[in-house]
């Protein structure tokens, strides 16, 4: 099985670190792993504002580069559910069919896919504040929403993270409150968005965390953002750089 | 083309297609929780969760004397409750405006929701229904056997389109609107006590 | 040209009020936790959501039905059954009812619809003294505000604010903010003038067609102080507000409070049929919009709405923001999805108030997918030409430089290369709303394509 590697926009231009983890992590379970290096974005900052037209040209793009491939993954639950939900901005040909389809997120990939039940080579000695992302818990089904109290607990971010040594996962007051960035929102509702981010910030600072984990970037920008406003001492790491023990 | 053609012309015209079917609603509604509690337990204490209070006695004179016991300032008792006749009888009230100076109202309710800790009152019991809302207090009779476990159950009891009036009442009236704190006795009642003792034991 | 809302600048505004945000976060946030407490008591849950949106779903797909239905039953009753297009006739036929009676003066219980309408300015023009009955109301109104949230309408207020207001209105000791005091001064302020009213108006939380009656819940009881002291009772209930049977009554009811509160049920569930012994009683049906939205495929589901507020109390913009935020009868993620189609150049802003998180399409009770509907809103303000000048011109560029590598690349490096060298004095300025509260983010060495081309790319 070839994937395709997608990374998306802002991680390649500000987090490389995280399309490294990811590659490398493919890899060491195994997979043949090719990267589409013509790629640039699946089209959500555009789609996010309503704005379809402007999103067409990326998500076209998006669909060129992955047509060929019967699976990709991308590290990155907002644009996986951009991608699965609402690639719509251009004609649903058969290949804008397929690449919607075939596309994975990287902990449903692990969790649900390669059903990974072991990282040997990764070491993780802190206390971790895991944060689910909005697309992840709401759209992907990572985990069970706060909301849904009569479905038992499920977590697959949890279940991996269990397959790391020495991580202690910390609990906060509000498991899924959203962190505000929200895309454009961040700037357009600059002010909510920011004391949506305070407030989260302070929950996993306030329980002890360490580090704030996520299968998102781009709550991490936001949250970073914030952490190094306040100069709280934490710090932000995708969990994919968590299961590869690395880069960081 | 009158309001009425109008707005139903629009409706027709902007249903949303394909109808949808009236789902069934089965009876007994199946609950998937266990009920440890009796249902009149379950009552008792939802309605004290919901700022009542309830009190068990033996028969019309002892319901009675727990009301001058209650309330021994209260001037006016306006009772619509044969058994327990108080300082005005409801059925010679006229205008609902007279009830302006009760003090406590008496009224059997011939039905309770343990669910909600609520009773059931219609006009048939209040016979003027301001009764209900214009008391300071109000003492409500409830036979213990008359107590149903859910909403689902009371809704098939009572006949709703029988009486032009028909409330569930939860608790005395309450409010949350000043910073979340909840008060007791907002507009209607202060209070609320339910006396259990069965109809017809005099 | 309407003015539309600025719900960015009214919660920055709020926001900056910080007592008033932090106690609003958490009373609110407080009433989404009795909700999630009330809601896992009944394992059955998503069941009776299940069962209450297709009961709302049929409902709608034959309201025509039920609304004539409604209307033989009610006035077999007795009810005086009228209808009303839109909300200026809605409100000339209550006037109308009123000055037929002689009526000069109100009380009325809580009606998102009767607000929605402009009932109160309307009937006051016309020199007709209206009192709200419910506590958060009548604050508000004193206030001249409308209210901020559809269960608790004064909730973004202090205590201290309340005693302010009460002491300039009521005469009560500005220095007492007791909320056990201030509720029972307006008590005491209100009940003489339930007594002299002339009538009483309420909303409807549901109209049964198979009885022709409606149901009004409250937890104050004022609702049933209007229907039972004044000789004359009238109800205005949006179309939208039907349900076919007395079985279907027990579904909502069970979950209304629970929604909203995390109550089993409010302190008084009143049950309206025909006119009390001694009075008299007029329904207004009333359209408003409802038979437009009725015919959008992707907006209709909106109708199902039982008025819980059980979103608003869930979604994090509402609850830092505030509800005064979205400047309209509706607030919070519902409003969000109604208001624009009052007014979509009024509401253009309302869809981009939102982090689209999702938290409010998971409690609704009747299955509302709002999130998705906020997202759709938001194509459909574009789409009339309604976004702002410096989204749309943000989101253009953005689109055109995305859509092709060789730009996207360049792109970076420009980002990058001014993110590394510009000092943080022009950085951190005014135009850039990131740096007003968060640090700008560091810059790599390379991005991953650079590294990769480096580091993996086959010679």
């Amino acid at each position: 099985m070839k994937i395709g590697l997608f990374v998306p926009c802002y991680i390649d231009a500000l987090f490389p670190e995280t399309g490294i983890a990811t590659l490398e992590l493919l890899e060491k379970l195994g997979c043949e792993v090719a990267y589409p290096a013509e790629q640039t974005c699946c089209g959500q900052p555009m789609a996010n504002s309503g704005c379809q037209e402007d999103a067409a040209g990326a998500e076209a793009h998006f669909v060129r580069c992955f047509q060929d491939f019967d699976t990709v993954v991308g590290p990155s639950a907002s644009c996986v559910n951009h991608i699965r939900y609402n690639l719509d901005a251009i004609e649903q040909t058969p290949e804008t069919r397929k690449v919607r389809t075939v596309t994975r997120e990287l902990i449903e990939f692990l969790h649900d896919d390669l059903k990974v039940t072991a990282f040997p080579w990764a070491m993780f000695p802190h206390k971790v504040g895991l944060h689910n992302s909005c697309s992840a818990v709401r759209k992907l089904g990572h985990v069970r929403p706060s909301e849904l109290v009569y479905q038992p607990h499920f977590s697959k971010t949890e279940d991996l993270l269990k397959h790391v040594q020495g991580v202690e996962l910390i609990e906060i007051d509000r498991p899924d409150d959203c962190c505000g960035f929200g895309g454009s929102f961040c700037v357009t509702d600059e002010a909510v968005s920011a004391k949506m981010g305070y407030d989260r910030v302070q929950d996993f600072h306030r329980h002890g965390a360490e580090y704030i984990a996520s299968a998102d970037m781009s709550c991490l920008l936001h949250m970073k953002g914030v952490i190094d406003r306040l100069k709280l001492p934490m710090k932000v790491i995708h969990l994919a750089q968590i299961f590869n023990g690395g880069p960081l | 083309m009158s309001a009425r053609e109008h707005i139903l012309a629009a409706v027709r015209r902007n249903v949303p297609r394909p109808a949808i079917p009236l789902p069934d609603i089965p009876s007994p509604f199946p609950l998937t929780q266990g009920k440890r509690e009796s249902v009149l337990a379950s009552f008792r204490n939802q309605l004290e969760v919901m700022g009542g209070k309830s009190l068990e006695v033996a028969d019309g004179a002892a319901a009675q004397a727990k009301v001058r016991e209650l309330f021994p300032g209260a001037k006016v008792i306006c009772s619509a409750v044969p058994e327990l006749p108080g300082t005005r009888r409801v059925e010679d009230v006229r205008d609902p405006h007279e009830l302006h100076d009760v003090d406590v109202g008496v009224i059997r309710s011939p039905l309770g929701v343990a669910e909600a800790g609520a009773v059931w009152l219609t006009q048939g019991e209040l016979v003027v229904n301001a009764l209900g809302v214009l008391a300071q207090h109000l003492v409500v009779l409830l036979d213990p056997a008359a107590v149903v476990a859910t909403m689902h159950d009371a809704y098939e009891r009572i006949q709703l389109a029988a009486s032009p009036y028909g409330v569930f009442m939860a608790g005395p009236s309450a409010t949350g609107d000043i910073e979340g704190v909840i008060i007791h006795g907002a507009q209607g009642t202060r209070s609320l006590t339910v006396l259990f003792f069965r109809r017809g034991t005099s | 040209m309407t003015r539309a809302v600025d719900p960015e600048g009214r919660a920055e505004r709020f926001i900056a009020l910080e007592e008033h945000e932090a106690t609003h976060d958490r009373l609110v946030w407080g009433m989404r936790q009795h909700r999630d407490q009330a809601v896992a008591a009944v394992p059955e849950w998503e069941q009776l959501r299940e069962l209450a949106s297709q009961i709302k779903e049929h409902t709608l797909t034959h309201l025509d039905q039920y609304l004539e239905q409604f209307e033989q039953n009610a006035t077999k009753l007795g009810t005086q059954v009228h209808w009303a297009r839109d909300a200026e006739e809605h409100n000339a036929v209550v006037y109308n009812i009123l000055q037929s009676h002689g009526a000069k003066s109100l009380i009325k219980s809580k009606s998102m619809l009767q607000e929605e309408c402009g009932l109160t300015p309307y009937l006051q023009k016309r020199s007709i003294e209206v009192t709200e009955s419910d506590l958060g109301e009548r604050i508000q109104q004193l206030s001249n505000e409308p209210p901020s949230h559809i269960v608790v309408p004064a909730i973004h207020k202090l205590r201290s604010d309340v005693a302010e207001l009460f002491a300039k209105e009521l005469g009560t000791d500005p220095t007492n903010t007791d909320p056990h005091y201030l509720t029972e001064s307006m008590r005491n302020n209100a009940r003489p003038r339930f007594l002299a009213a002339d009538a009483g108006m309420t909303g409807a939380n549901f109209a049964v067609a198979e009885t022709g009656g409606f149901v009004v819940c409250t937890n104050e009881g004022n609702a049933d102080i209007g229907a039972s002291v004044p000789p004359l009772h009238v109800a205005s209930i949006g179309i939208e507000k039907l349900i076919p049977r007395v079985r279907d009554l027990a579904i909502f009811i069970r979950m209304l409070s629970r929604s909203a509160l995390g109550w089993p049920i409010t302190q008084y569930t009143s049950h309206f049929h025909g006119p009390r012994r001694g009075g008299e009683l007029h329904v207004v049906l009333v359209d408003n919009t409802r038979s437009e939205r009725l015919g959008s495929p992707d907006f209709w589901h909106a109708l199902k709405c039982i008025r819980c507020g059980a979103c608003m109390n869930t979604c994090p913009v509402y609850r830092r923001g505030g509800g005064l935020s979205y400047g309209a009868t509706y607030s919070g993620p519902i409003g969000v999805i109604l208001d624009p189609g009052f007014d979509l150049r009024k509401y253009r802003e309302l869809p981009f108030h939102s982090s689209l998180c999702g938290s409010c399409t998971e409690v609704c009770p009747v299955k509302i997918d709002i999130s998705e509907q906020i997202y759709k809103w938001r194509r459909v303000v574009v789409g009339n030409g309604l976004l702002t000048i410096t989204k749309r011109v943000g989101m253009t560029a953005l689109g055109a430089t995305l859509s092709h590598s060789t730009l996207f690349h360049a792109a970076e490096s420009v980002g990058e290369t001014a993110l590394k060298i510009l000092p943080r004095a022009v950085l951190y300025n005014p135009f850039n709303p990131w740096g007003k509260h968060r640090e700008m983010p560091t810059v790599p060495r390379q991005t991953f394509r650079q590294w990769y081309l480096e580091n993996r790319r086959k010679p």
